[in-house]
């Protein structure tokens, strides 16, 4: 008994002891057996093991379509038989037949000579070969929603900005990539590195992601009100400002001008400042449709939403102010604002979408309501302490960073509510995962919000952080994130929601190819920066001279801008799926010839 | 009383006050309780040149690839004698202008190395032309993007008495009757660069850095075998490689030649010894070489001379540290 006590309490402690042993002298020589270390390595695990189910169910259609040869095969054997039969037996069989053969029927055995009609429209597709599809026929989507025109419009205007951004914004990703394997590309000011890098993550942040969150936000917010919006010249007045901005944010970050590099504040302040009335003005615009909502209760959705505009709002604002920037002021509001902008904007705005989308698209409702509550407030209380988590080690407040790290931690408690509430609208629905083009976007979404966020959270501890801080490990990290999770949550959101307002659903095939060429891009994209980062972080803590260290990551560059074409490539598949469906429809003259012929 | 499900209005106040609460307390005070510090009594201000040159480095984006913080564990030390301070950055991170706030100097990503005390690890301006003009010009392996519109064609009969000329070798740059002269960005962008040294503290230094265990047992190792020097190929290419090349080569018009040089392979070191320790300045066809006395001990500099002295063909005796102590000795004498 006593030793099952000591047992158990050294397994309490001994977390702790190696937590604290850290801070003293760090060692090394175990670097794979660290909990940060096994811990993201699980992560990881649980992504392959996700898309591994889904290939499993793909793999399961093939081989019932070999089953169906086995069957063929027992025919032959039947007909061999056959051969084997006496001539009198086959004689009296064949008599048999001839008079079944014989026989016809009158035409009236079903007491009628109509023609068959569909009169119900249940029938939507007439395939000549039902045998041997290429790939498995998915669900059509259901019926289409009553929309407005002018909200349909709002909408299909703002996810094609966003598309626009989505491709462009990718193009100079993967320019910048290949600038890792071939500095030499070009000499051109305008193209360099250091003034393109930015231009790359503020068009996906800004441009892109912002833009496809509103516009499916407009949807949602009306929905869910179950009452139109409040004003469409104001969703307009917005559109154009964020556009406006960060295409003008980007002309200025290539000529050279900028508010002194950091990390997604590289606008000056005169451009985000257009930015930020956008989004005062959609917040309004959002509020007020809420307000005059014909149901008695907000539902959880719009939570996310409206608290999203409003955070961010608050984050643009302290992000500017120039009263305390100066010196490592600037360096606690870089880390703060940093983090913010992605978890209080990009993630909780998503999040929203996602408790109306997800629900919606299994058709049925949300898990637990109390569980999205939760996370709600806990987004709020742990996100927004764990800025300075960026900056472990550095000159910055040792208590600044402890509480980054502790509050780091405490994110599992939303982001675990998050997950297990998605994962348990799911339950019970996961044969439709082979059946439907949205829900495999959703699911690798949702997996990726529990291994994103929490490989982040080991992240910010002081040992991943001491080899892993500095590398191509973060570059890795936040395409997970912002690729991983939200970019595949908005695509989802998408695919469900756009046929319902145009009628037109994207070819099945496309979809597919879209699916696969992102999730194996960012697959190979994440695991080769993982890889090099880690072998770089080590190299560096064994003092080796730092051009080594940029002499081993060259082939995970390679590997990197591989993956970065597979996924710019999902991403032109995107764009011709997105104006295949809001492609306005076209009245198809069948020639009368043929139509004589379909007639035979 | 909270009834956030059906009430809007207390539903959105909350969330806003929350959030600025959270934010005032974990973002703002500490931000502005950081900006009130000193400067480190022998921390040179920055020169107005040097100033200008901060703005280059911030609008060609540097900060996206180099950092500039010294942490207080012990892979760092290759950036700085100490961890970085608060005030350190008294002088360089004030706001640029009206559009522009003060610069992210400290950096998230090292791709490129940490620019800390690069005024101290490559002093030389003609080096620092050249590797702006084209990296790879200097470092072979280098991923750093080229800088050539910091730069102009001149003809060589109009170019001026004060104008700097880079010495860009025949691979890289090659026209008859025309030379790459440095535009008053890239000067001052090198002079910003120049003034990057870590401010020295007097007296005991206030934070240590966090000691790697297992360098501490090889410590202990090293001291048992006490006569062994640390390793040289590792401290050339740290210190010596960025001029005189990996392969001991040089670049031609630029840094001369280690491979089959007499200074090296001289059965006397002392001349060797002391260009390491003071620099060199005398072949007009070469840069000038910066002095080394103040950042490598007798034992550092043993160990490179050494490599220097046995690689790339080159066969000479090996030296000892205590030749290099005599030589050192010597040579404080003299100043």
């Amino acid at each position: 008994m006593s030793k099952k006590i000591i047992g158990v309490t050294i397994g309490l402690l001994l977390p702790g002891a190696v937590l604290f042993a850290q801070s003293k002298a760090i060692s090394t020589n175990n670097w794979l057996m660290n909990p940060g270390i096994i811990g993201t390595l699980i992560l990881i695990a649980i992504i392959l093991a996700v898309s591994i189910i889904i290939l499993s169910y793909r793999l399961n259609a093939y081989i019932q379509g070999l089953k169906k040869k086995q069957s063929s095969k027992e025919r032959l054997a039947f007909s061999e038989e056959l051969i084997a039969l006496e001539a009198s037996e086959i004689d009296e069989i064949l008599a048999h037949r001839k008079k079944a053969l014989a026989y016809k029927l009158s035409g009236a055995e079903l007491g009628s000579d109509r023609k068959a009609v569909d009169d119900k429209g249940l029938i939507t597709k007439v395939s000549n070969d039902p045998e041997n599809p290429l790939f498995d026929e998915k669900k059509k989507t259901a019926i289409s929603l009553e929309t407005p025109d002018d909200l349909k419009k709002v909408i299909i205007y703002y996810l094609g900005a966003a598309v626009f951004w989505l491709v462009f914004g990718t193009l100079i990703g993967q320019y910048l990539g290949m600038k890792f394997v071939w500095p030499e590309m070009d000499s051109i000011s305008w193209l360099s590195f250091g003034r393109l890098r930015p231009v790359h993550t503020n068009t996906v942040f800004w441009g892109w992601a912002s833009m496809a969150m509103i516009g499916l936000g407009y949807f949602v917010i009306t929905r869910t009100s179950n009452t139109a919006i409040h004003s469409y010249k104001q969703a307009w007045q917005a559109w154009f400002l964020i556009n406006f901005s960060v295409a003008l944010g980007n002309i200025l970050l290539m000529a050279g001008i900028n508010n002194g590099g950091g990390e997604y504040r590289e606008y000056i302040w005169p451009v985000t400042l257009l930015f930020a009335i956008g989004l005062v003005i959609t917040f309004r615009n959002f509020y007020r449709t809420v307000a005059q909502r014909k149901i008695s209760e907000i539902y959880i959705s719009n939570w996310f939403i409206l608290a999203s505009l409003l955070w961010t709002i608050v984050l643009v604002i302290i992000a500017y102010l120039p009263n305390f920037q100066n010196g490592l002021g600037e360096t606690v509001i870089q880390g703060y604002y940093m983090h913010q902008g992605v978890g209080m904007w990009f993630m909780t705005f998503t999040l929203g979408l996602v408790y109306y989308f997800l629900p919606a698209s299994l058709n049925k409702p949300i898990y637990s309501y109390s569980l999205g509550v939760l996370a709600f407030w806990t987004q709020m209380l742990f996100y927004t302490m764990i800025g300075t988590h960026h900056f472990v080690f550095s000159p910055l407040p040792w208590w600044l960073q402890t509480v980054a790290i502790v509050f780091s931690v405490g994110m599992f408690i939303p982001v675990t509510a998050g997950t297990t509430n998605f994962l348990m609208t799911m339950r019970g629905s996961w044969s439709q995962i082979s059946k439907s083009y949205v829900l495999p976007f959703f699911l690798v979404g949702v997996i990726f919000y529990f291994v994103g966020s929490s490989q982040g959270s080991l992240q910010a501890f002081r040992f991943t952080n001491y080899v892993w801080h500095f590398t191509d490990f973060n570059v890795a990290h936040s395409h997970m994130t912002m690729y991983g999770i939200i970019t595949f949550l908005l695509w989802a959101c998408i695919y469900f929601m756009l046929p319902k307002l145009t009628g037109k659903e994207p070819p099945q095939a496309l979809v597919g190819a879209h699916f696969w060429l992102a999730f194996i891009g960012l697959f190979a994209y994440m695991i080769s920066m993982m890889a090099g980062g880690t072998l770089k972080g080590l190299s560096w803590i064994e003092g080796n001279a730092f051009l080594e260290s940029v002499i081993l990551m060259r082939p995970f560059w390679i590997w990197r801008a591989i993956g970065g074409s597979l996924m710019f490539l999902s991403h032109l598949i995107f764009a011709y799926n997105f104006f295949f469906m809001i492609k306005k429809e076209q009245v198809v003259e069948i020639p009368a010839r043929r139509l004589q012929s379909v007639n035979v | 009383m909270f009834n956030f499900h059906k009430d809007h209005k207390n539903l959105v106040n909350t969330a806003l006050s929350g959030f600025v609460f959270l934010s005032i307390i974990v973002a703002v005070l500490p931000a502005y309780q950081l900006q009130d510090v000193e400067p480190l009594p022998k921390q040179p201000e920055l020169t107005e040149e040097a100033l200008k040159g901060l703005n280059v480095f911030i609008s060609e984006g540097c900060v996206a690839c180099h950092t500039q913080q010294v942490r207080n564990i012990e892979m760092d030390k290759i950036w700085g004698a100490r961890p970085s301070i608060p005030s350190d950055y008294y002088y360089s991170k004030q706001r640029l202008d009206v559009w522009r706030q003060s610069p992210s100097l400290l950096g998230s990503e090292r791709t490129g190395p940490d620019l800390t005390n690069i005024g101290k690890r490559q002093p030389g301006q003609q080096w620092h032309l050249l590797h702006l003009y084209n990296p790879r010009s200097v470092v072979s392996v280098s991923i750093m993007p080229a800088y050539p519109w910091l730069f102009e064609e001149k003809d060589t009969i109009s170019i001026r008495e004060d104008d700097i000329i880079v010495p860009v070798g025949p691979n890289f740059y090659n026209k008859a009757g025309k030379k790459i002269v440095a535009k008053e960005e890239a000067l001052q962008l090198v002079a910003y660069l120049q003034s990057l040294k870590q401010p020295e503290i007097q007296g005991e230094i206030p934070i240590d850095f966090i000691p790697a265990a297992k360098k501490k047992r090889e410590k202990g190792n090293a001291e048992q075998a006490s006569n062994s020097l640390p390793d040289g190929q590792q401290l050339y290419m740290q210190t010596c490689s960025a001029c005189h090349q990996e392969n001991g080569q040089g670049l031609v018009g630029a840094f001369p030649p280690l491979a089959g040089s007499a200074v090296v392979q001289d059965e006397n070191p002392e001349l060797l010894i002391k260009i390491i320790l003071q620099g060199y300045d005398a072949r007009s066809e070469y840069a000038q070489m910066p002095p080394f006395a103040d950042q490598l001990t007798d034992a550092e500099i043993a160990a490179i001379a050494n490599h220097e002295r046995s690689s790339w063909g080159n066969d000479a005796p090996p030296i000892s540290e205590e030749e290099v102590k005599k030589i050192r000795a010597f040579v404080t004498q003299l100043n």
